[in-house]
């Protein structure tokens, strides 16, 4: 037999031993996206690919979509923006894919945004920030909760004020979500008359905070927003608990990214308690919804082979929510066209297993589903702690509200 | 005032860290004249070993460093020959195409940890991180202090062990002309390994210094390649000394411009420092 017709026919049993007969009628939906994979993104990047690959997993056990068999394209972007326009160019013009995801974070997705708009293609974004704020793609959909630009930091600034804080400082990592949150931070400090008496961008690979933080505690601020990048958080954290930060402070935290992530949080452990940070999903009884606790089921299981966050509360469900959007538009519609599907989920309300999701006309949330919540009783080195509710109390929204603020911050840390 | 001189003080720590993870590359490219950028990815290889030692077995991070050290100048000593083999033995050219190898070599690394212990931060525990020592209002991180102390106590053995030991001398003597050493009879190419293996052994300390300073991850090499090489270059090749003057300089630099004139400035200041010591004194500062 020769070596092809050998592989053909091991293939096609294959085929028909494996998969559903209609699936072997038609060919695959194929979902392109990259993910950082490698790179400073990674953490998230993998968790968030994780989430997916379970829906595609379960809408294919479902039978598909359209009774075709959903296949995900994936390329590692290696949480660099440099590499997406490439990438995305591929999937479209030689992968022929049928949709797009955005791939996780702001700085990779960003270059990828004149590119959706110019060719009219549907872009379900992945956690990025204010990417469409400019570019102004009507295909747009992003799975994060942020909502409205401001009120990231006005939800935070408000639980501030009514902690009694009146004055703020600011830091921020010289990287562009950083950056957008400082923006708006400033904006609604200045509406406000909220006076900035400490406002400073620390570039990326900053290898010691100490000397920034007691430049920070000089300033004498009540409010301190950060905006960090995961390898930084730790770090900043660390040296907070070593310098010190003073009793002014009523609050501490707002946008510090990697404190949502299992071995970053188990290394700080008690480190954290007091901080007041944005999170998306945490294991607090308003958090669930349908299916919400059979993803998480799969997913543990999964974690562990797949050497991803442990817990992956920040990402993995709205991956899993992203690709229950496209199905429920790419059903109703009955069909793959752009426009259409772009019209389903611009129209509707969608129901997801981290609750029900509706676009404004930018593509984001119309209303802020971004949590605000406080670490408490936080003990150091134990993972599965963080899987009981009660360790991140949720002050922001309200109609998921688990707990109030303790302030000031020296206190809450206690 | 206050400001400034805490801001020195934590510059020096932070000067005496950057000398801990810089001294390898002062004899492995300084002396050895080998296009070493593959260092920093041994340095977090490094401090991946001290991770895994510290998390199985709660081993103190500076005794698992000790404990890694034969290890890792067994892997010097490997590198340095396959090196040697494949690129330094064919030719003046190799200095290049030597750079291509270590790339190489920095990014199989770097997959290798991704691939064992997957791409999140790791940190290590120790009763002295997270701690700090008060002087009235003035708090110095212990980590930091800990970190001074063995850097500065691994920059002066090495120091001394690269000015006092005949092996010391030897290594100094084929920096600075292989070929009378061959002519003496010694093989210098053995020599240039046994060195290398001995650049690659003090990792296992830096490696354990870099994850008690902060933690780590797979791709946290790419943030050190520029910073070594600014303190080996500005210390003047090869001087051992010269590397620990010139970090503290950098770390006191960086700390002073951190606090006083605003984050954003700080790493235009290693590389500004550096073109303004090579602009007065080409050789470095202690380079002959």
């Amino acid at each position: 037999m020769k070596r092809r017709t050998f592989l053909g026919g091991a293939m096609a049993v294959a085929v028909v031993g494996h998969g559903s007969s209609a699936f072997a009628q038609q060919p695959p939906i194929k979902i392109g996206m990259s993910m950082p994979q490698t790179g400073g993104l990674a953490g998230g990047g993998k968790a968030s690919l994780l989430g997916i690959e379970i829906w595609r997993d379960d809408i294919n056990a479902k039978g598909g979509l359209l009774g075709r068999k959903v296949e995900l394209v994936v390329y590692d972007d290696k949480s660099s923006a440099s590499e997406t326009p490439a990438i995305y160019a591929k999937l479209v013009d030689v992968d022929k894919v049928d949709l797009l995801f955005a791939p996780y974070a702001t700085v990779p997705t960003a270059p990828i945004m004149p590119f959706v708009k110019q060719r009219g293609l549907l872009l379900m974004g992945n956690f990025s920030f204010q990417v469409n704020s400019k570019v102004g793609h009507d295909m747009w959909f992003n799975n994060a909760p942020w909502g409205p630009a401001d009120s990231w930091a006005a939800s935070f600034l408000d639980l501030a004020q009514k902690a009694g804080g009146k004055n703020m400082a600011l830091l921020t990592a010289d990287q562009e979500f950083a950056q957008n949150l400082a923006l708006t931070a400033r904006d609604v400090a200045k509406k406000r008359n909220i006076p900035v008496v400490f406002d400073q961008v620390y570039p990326p690979n900053t290898v010691e905070f100490a000397s920034i933080i007691r430049a920070l505690k000089a300033a004498k601020p009540d409010i301190v927003y950060v905006a960090s990048y995961p390898p930084d958080s730790a770090g900043i954290l660390r040296a907070v608990n070593e310098i010190g930060i003073g009793d002014d402070v009523k609050i501490f935290g707002g946008g510090m990214v990697g404190l949502q992530f299992a071995a970053v949080m188990s290394n700080l452990g008690s480190l954290l308690n007091g901080v007041v940070n944005y999170n998306t999903w945490l294991p607090e009884k308003s958090m669930y919804f349908d299916g919400t606790k059979e993803f998480f089921d799969k997913y543990t299981k999964r974690a562990i082979e797949a050497k991803v966050d442990p817990l992956g509360y920040y990402l993995a469900p709205f991956g899993y929510a992203m690709g229950e959007m496209i199905a429920a538009a790419v059903n109703s519609t009955r069909s793959l066209d752009q426009k259409g599907i772009a019209k389903y989920l611009r129209e509707n309300e969608h129901k997801t297993i981290v609750g029900p999701i509706a676009f404004a006309a930018d593509g984001e949330r119309k209303e802020t589903a971004t949590l605000q919540a406080q670490f408490r009783g936080v003990k150091d080195k134990d993972i599965e702690q963080f899987r009981s509710s009660g360790k991140q109390v949720i002050l922001f929204p309200d109609k998921l509200k688990t707990g109030d603020l303790i302030s000031p911050f020296e206190a809450a840390r206690k | 005032m206050d400001l400034l001189l805490g801001a020195v003080v934590l510059g020096v720590l932070l000067g005496c860290f950057y000398a801990a993870v810089s001294v390898g590359l002062s004899v492995s490219f300084g002396l050895l004249d080998v296009p070493h950028v593959a260092h920093p990815a041994f340095l977090v290889l490094a401090s991946y070993g001290v991770y895994q030692l510290n998390d199985s077995y709660d081993l103190d991070p500076l005794l698992a460093g000790l404990a890694i050290t034969p290890l890792l100048f067994l892997f010097g000593l490997l590198a340095y020959r396959v090196y040697y083999e494949t690129f330094e033995k064919r030719g003046s050219d190799a200095g290049v195409r030597g750079i291509a190898f270590f790339f190489g070599i920095a990014f199989i690394i770097e997959v290798l940890i991704i691939l064992q212990f997957g791409v999140d931060q790791r940190s290590v525990t120790a009763t002295y991180i997270g701690k700090s020592w008060r002087f009235g209002e003035f708090r110095i991180p212990i980590r930091q202090l800990v970190a001074f102390a063995v850097a500065l106590a691994l920059t002066v053995v090495l120091a001394v062990y690269l000015s006092k030991t005949f092996m010391g001398r030897a290594i100094r003597a084929v920096a600075q002309d292989e070929e009378a050493l061959r002519l003496m009879g010694a093989n210098p190419v053995r020599i240039k390994q046994f060195a290398f293996g001995i650049a690659t052994a003090v990792l296992g300390i830096a490696g354990a210094l870099l994850i008690i300073v902060a933690p780590v991850e797979p791709t946290l090499d790419r943030a050190y390649i520029g910073r070594t090489f600014c303190v080996v270059v500005m210390a003047g090749l090869g001087s051992i000394s010269g590397t620990l003057i010139a970090a503290i300089i950098l770390g006191v630099a960086e700390s002073i411009v951190l606090t006083m004139f605003g984050a954003s400035w700080a790493p235009a200041i290693s590389f500004a420092m550096l073109l303004a010591v090579l602009a007065v004194r080409p050789q470095g500062l202690l380079g002959r």
